[in-house]
């Protein structure tokens, strides 16, 4: 079988645009959309099941499938204007070439996913993966001004555009933002942009959760201008206690007077970071989750914070957490198995607070799905756009579980 | 529409809010747009969510088309009503059902008011940012369904950056609550793919909306140009900065002149190219900080005059010109057509003068207001409907203006939706493909097309109308 495959795949994409994964399972690379759409229309024709990969540092590449199809060939920047905050980029950018392209402008993308750097963007995107950035500037949906999708019966769909407002049409971009690649491959993406800030400071502050979750409580309600207000448990911080950091943008004397009164709002001790410690930390808390083998992520709203981290602490462990105050979005990584999971999704969901299951080898995600115990009418509707976008589920996902 | 029907939904929600004679229909024959009319076949106005749902299910026993309404503030006639259809007024569902500051969200029914909801959670020192235009009168149902936008967008985002869940009565009647109520997605994310499908996915019953902080300090610094081009080099320049205005609005010599004048003059100089809004917020010391660098830059491009204010009077007298500019472009000629389109902030001083050219070769009076930093366009076209040809020049511009913008890399509407006034553009905008991908979706919700039919697409694009045309 995967020999007809690849020889099928050789003839659309020539030798170059054919690999074998560690397993000997053919992957296809192709380097433009319509190769890419080639790709999928004959898995359509073939019955074969996709598997939709970028680089393979995030999602285990281990879905069943008949060939893997990886964005690691759309390597392209394909725009940048930097009056105009934009750039349009394959999906198969990693996102350090992203970062290292902006850097000579002083432009940034203001998400910090989860992972190692030579994560693909589209990776990011599908994933719906942000950081602590989502406190400042919205999940990573926020940052995708539109994209350029290939349906699972290869469709070739544009949604969105290069500009910063535009109602033209539904908004199928946010579907494919956090859709896991259920509605199709993500080929090129266009970004809002941000020039980066005169100043940008971190402070941290040591002590004990509750005493923490406190301050954070208070900064948020003092309305101090921050871009990301995070705690983090001491396994993740690599800390004795835990560790609550913050990060302030802006112009050197903006900063400097919420600095002083972040400290006067919260009444504990604050220390400023130096640059290297800074990136230090927000690298270690972007590659935590990959200590964990499974990485879930929760929505809570910001009062309740701690009665969600007491659950999570009884029910899982301390683990790698990070916790963003204001955002209520809550990351965990560590070990656990399915049916501890679905039982936690289950108690959470009736106290309205989803579990999306990040991270995890394909039997836990074929067991519980990155979704479920959706919300009242939700699921049919789940059900009938994975119908529209890819009628004969050629994409291997687990969107949501299929029980034991 | 039958007697019986009006009996039947005078059960539901009482006879007095059925509106069934041609002169209370009238009422609800336009909306924003003044270029479209159409007559609903009847109105009903629930006073409940459960009223709308009990409508919703008999309109769908009887598969009949209906179309939800707000205030009708909407430019894109995107809440008219054809003679089949129902039109649903959701104005009495006005009621604010919660505001948690502590969670920085508040949950509200369809029909309340934009300004109600600030003014309401003002005493916890929250807002809730999108602010169009229509703000004291249009509602945030009206802004769900149409993804509205405003001048604060700029920091902010538009109405899909501060919705978190929505409750939703799909055209068959049955709820679905999308999204989770502090904005994490709870599945695929349906409140997003819900925001700006214009009516036609369902009616939203229950809205969560994020809200933010009062800023500390707010400072507006208007400053006039003799170029048109030097005022849009000067956008370019301050968002380049790294200073993220919560606002910059741009109005150009023929608006100025509009307003000054009008009743609400503001003594600005007429013969100025174009004035700029700058607007920071946030502390005191980052407020300052950033009003430095701005008037810099305001200086380096060229600006002839910079005045700026903190003090809410102050900052309103520098403000009133840009807010009024519609109300004093309405007094100049009887009919007035506020486009809307978008393009990459680069192209603005090109397409302004592209359509300079456009006004000259139609004779037109065209008045430019714009959201200058978001690249969003609003060409105002002034004209009498009843002078020979008129009507028909002011489409041609329009169509005219649409297509620069698009050839431009930029899109046909950035904050109006698309509406009855411009499906015919979306061929121009979207691949076939595209298209019959969005007529899918839209299926997903409603599989009978019943929801505020005609809006969106030109029928004749749509392979999925055929279909269903054909059963």
């Amino acid at each position: 079988m995967s020999n007809t495959v690849a020889e099928r795949l050789t003839r659309l994409l020539g030798p170059e645009g054919v690999e074998r994964d560690p397993r000997g399972l053919p992957r296809a690379v192709p380097e433009s959309d319509d190769a890419l759409v080639l790709v999928c229309q004959a898995a359509l024709d073939e019955g074969w099941k996709i598997r939709i990969e970028g680089n393979g540092t995030w999602l285990p590449a281990d879905a069943p499938a008949d060939l893997a199809l990886s964005t690691r060939g759309l390597t392209r920047i394909i725009s940048l204007s930097p009056a105009d905050l934009v750039a349009t980029v394959q999906a198969g950018v990693t996102m350090e070439a992203l970062r290292a392209a902006l850097l000579p402008h002083r432009l940034w993308l203001a998400v910090d996913p989860p992972g190692r750097p030579d994560r693909t963007i589209g990776s990011v995107v599908a994933t719906g993966t942000a950081g602590p950035l989502r406190h400042g500037f919205g999940p990573v949906r926020d940052q995708i001004l539109g994209c350029t999708v290939v349906t699972g019966d290869g469709r070739l769909v544009a949604a969105g555009g290069r500009v910063v407002k535009n109602v033209a049409g539904y908004d199928l971009t946010k579907l494919h933002a956090g859709g896991f690649g259920a509605f199709g491959v993500i080929t090129d993406l266009h970004l809002r942009l941000r020039a980066q800030p005169a100043v940008d400071l971190t402070l941290l502050a040591q002590g004990a959760r509750l005493d923490l979750l406190d301050a954070g409580r208070r900064a948020m309600a003092s309305a101090v201008s921050t871009i990301a207000l995070e705690l983090l448990s001491p396994t993740l911080a690599a800390t004795p206690d835990w560790t609550l950091a913050v990060r302030l943008s802006g112009t050197a004397e903006g900063v400097a007077a919420e600095t002083t009164r972040l400290g006067a709002e919260t009444g504990i001790r604050w220390e400023a970071a130096t640059a290297e410690r800074a990136a230090t930390l927000w690298n270690l808390v972007a590659r935590a989750p990959l200590g964990g083998g499974i990485v879930i992520r929760l929505g809570t709203p910001a009062d309740g914070l701690e009665p969600l981290l007491d659950i999570l602490l009884a029910h899982l462990g301390e683990g790698l957490l990070a916790a963003g105050i204001t955002s209520g979005a809550v990351r965990w990584a560590g070990e656990v198995d399915a049916p501890r999971l679905r039982a936690l999704r289950l108690l959470l969901a009736t106290r309205e607070v989803p579990l999306t299951l990040e991270r995890a080898p394909w039997p836990v995600r074929r067991s519980i799905g990155h979704f479920g115990a959706y919300r009242e009418g939700v699921g049919p509707l789940v059900g009938r756009l994975r119908d529209t976008f890819d009628p004969r589920q050629s994409i291997a996902v687990a969107l949501e579980g299929l029980g034991e | 529409m039958t007697p019986a029907l009006v009996e039947a939904l005078g059960r539901i929600v009482g006879p007095r809010w059925v509106r069934h004679r041609a002169a209370e229909r009238a009422t609800y024959a336009a909306d924003g747009l003044p270029t479209h009319e159409s007559l609903p076949g009847l109105v009903v106005l629930p006073g409940t969510r459960e009223e709308v749902a009990a409508v919703l299910r008999l309109l769908h026993l009887l598969g009949l088309p209906f179309v939800a309404r707000g205030a009708g503030t909407g430019l894109s006639g995107g809440a008219l009503a054809g003679m089949d259809a129902v039109l649903i007024t959701l104005t009495r569902l006005h009621r604010i059902l919660a505001i948690h500051p502590g969670q920085r969200r508040a949950v509200v029914e369809p029909g309340v008011i934009n300004t109600r909801l600030s003014e309401a959670a003002a005493p916890s020192g929250l807002q809730y940012v999108p602010d169009p235009s229509s703000q004291s009168a249009c509602t945030i149902g009206g802004n769900v369904a149409e993804n509205a936008g405003g001048p604060h967008c700029l920091k902010y985002g538009v109405t899909t950056n501060h919705v978190t869940a929505l409750d939703v009565i799909l055209p068959d009647g049955q709820l679905a609550r999308l999204g989770s109520p502090h904005g994490e997605p709870w599945g695929p994310d349906l409140v997003g793919l819900f925001v700006g499908s214009e009516g036609m996915f369902g009616v939203a019953v229950e809205i969560t909306v994020r809200l933010e902080p009062v800023p500390r300090m707010i400072r507006t610094i208007f400053s006039d140009f003799m170029e048109l081009r030097s005022a849009s080099e000067a956008v370019t320049a301050i968002l380049a900065s790294g200073v993220v205005p919560a606002a910059l609005e741009m109005m150009d010599q023929s608006c100025i002149r509009a307003v000054e004048a009008s009743i609400y003059a503001t003594g600005a100089r007429t013969d100025a190219a174009a004035v700029l809004l700058a607007e920071l917020d946030g502390s005191p010391e980052a407020v300052a900080a950033d009003a430095v660098v701005v008037e810099a830059l305001l200086a380096a491009n060229g600006a002839r005059s910079v005045a700026s204010a903190t003090d809410p009077a102050a900052r309103a007298r520098l403000w009133q010109g840009r807010k009024k500019a519609f109300g004093a472009l309405g007094r100049i000629a009887p009919d007035l057509a506020v486009q809307d389109a978008v393009v990459p902030r680069s192209a603005l001083p090109a397409i302004l003068d592209q359509v300079a050219t456009i006004r000259d070769r139609y004779q037109l009076a065209i008045s430019n207001v714009f959201h200058a930093g978001d690249g969003n366009l609003h060409p105002c076209i002034s004209f009498d409907r009843r002078g020979p040809g008129q009507s028909e020049r002011v489409a041609q511009a329009s169509r005219e203006i649409m297509e620069a913008c698009l050839a431009a890399g930029g899109s046909m509407t950035g904050e109006h939706g698309v509406g009855s006034d411009k499906r015919e553009y979306m061929p121009q905008a979207f691949s076939p493909a595209t298209l019959d991908l969005m007529c899918e979706v839209r299926r997903v919700f409603d599989p009978d097309a019943r929801a505020n039919p005609g809006k969106v697409f030109p029928i004749h694009t749509c392979r999925e109308w055929h279909r269903s045309n054909a059963l």
